[in-house]
């Protein structure tokens, strides 16, 4: 197969081996290197989560963080999206994902919480209040 | 330096300090040989493999964005134990990392996987996708084991809210799972048979998005459920 054929219409699919052809990290040694990485940040999850290694109310924003990161990192090594040109159409699908993702977590737990707040009012509190 | 050997030296050169060609592709003409430029329609209507690939990551966000509104109750509901158990007492840390590195193997096992398949390497191909699917066996017998454990322990999805949201998460996921590996098998079956043809190339394709995807929601589901749940 020529590269014409390979690279025909200048876009990339997503998760294609030879998106990442040219770069340091392509082929069997870009995946290693994501399981090196994804290894390091699971152990790290793990070992904060059992331990007094962060301080205590911290803990919760570690482990959050850290989710976040081998995400990034899974998406990188093993579904290959680079910020490539080629590459533009799957980045701006997967930011819109992203933004919808965060709009029902977020928005979910917020106005969860002020509703499980304002149930948990004393009742005549509620009642003065509703007057 | 001749007036011969000038096109190609500069299109070398252009090669290397451009690999994307965003240089070149206006005034080549429409299908004029070598590369267009991406991003500016120029190459014409995309191949079935592209459109394939970009059909199915459409599928898998809104798949990520259906796991999202599980998450976001599972968020919600987590501290309606209704007097029932709570997660640090029924989320044990062992279970789920032998889990967590199961399913991370199986991604990486899947990746090599996709690789000799780039190479046309039938027998390679079908060795890591053996490997993953024995691993992803591992991970879904580890789940079920736990969830018999818990509805025998009286612990199952009708004692609480918290446990409803729970069951569902992980139960969605353990799912998913399970859908991948009937996928995989037929997957093998349908590269030993057919060989690598086109279409096969392409549900293949799919099949390794589909698996690393899965990876990715489960880091969402040990870090949130597990270590986070296991906190108190």
């Amino acid at each position: 197969m020529s590269r014409h054929e390979e690279h025909d219409s200048g876009d990339a699919a997503p998760g294609e081996e030879a998106i990442n052809a040219h770069e340091p990290a392509s082929g069997a040694r870009g995946y290693t290197l994501g399981l090196g990485i994804a290894l390091l940040l699971t152990a790290a999850a793990f070992w904060i989560a059992s331990g007094d290694a962060v301080w205590g109310p911290a803990v919760p924003a570690a482990i959050v963080v850290l989710a976040v990161a081998q995400m990034g990192v899974h998406l990188v090594f093993f579904l290959h999206v680079t910020t490539g040109p080629d590459n533009t159409n799957n980045v701006i699908a997967l930011a819109f994902g992203v933004l919808i993702v965060l709009l029902v977590i977020a928005g979910s737990i917020w106005i969860m919480g002020h509703l499980d707040h304002n149930m948990m009012m004393d009742p005549d509190d509620m009642i003065r209040r509703m007057r | 330096m001749t007036a011969a050997t000038l096109p190609t030296e500069h299109s070398a050169r252009a090669n290397l300090n451009d690999p994307y060609a965003l240089g070149r592709g206006h005034g080549h003409g429409h299908g004029g040989g070598g590369r267009e430029a991406t991003g500016h329609g120029e190459g014409g209507p995309a191949s079935k493999r592209i459109i394939v690939s970009y059909g199915f990551w459409i599928y898998l966000l809104s798949d990520i964005v259906m796991f999202s509104a599980f998450f976001a109750a599972y968020a919600v509901l987590a501290k309606q134990t209704a007097g029932g158990p709570t997660g640090p007492e029924i989320f044990g840390r062992g279970r789920v990392a032998i889990e967590t590195l199961c399913l991370l193997l199986s991604s990486y096992t899947c990746g090599l996987g996709s690789i000799a398949a780039a190479r046309r390497d039938v027998a390679g191909t079908l060795r890591w996708l053996a490997a993953t699917g024995v691993l992803g066996l591992v991970f879904l017998g580890i789940e079920i084991q736990e969830f018999a454990e818990l509805i025998a322990d009286g612990a199952g999805p009708q004692r609480s809210a918290f446990l409803s949201s729970f069951f569902a998460l992980v139960g969605l996921h353990g799912l998913h799972v399970a859908v991948g590996l009937l996928w995989l098998a037929t997957m093998m079956a349908q590269i030993r048979v057919k060989g690598f043809r086109a279409n096969i190339q392409r549900r293949l394709t799919c099949f390794n998005l589909f698996w690393h995807a899965l990876d990715i929601i489960w880091v969402g589901v040990f870090s949130i459920v597990y270590l986070l749940g296991s906190l108190g």
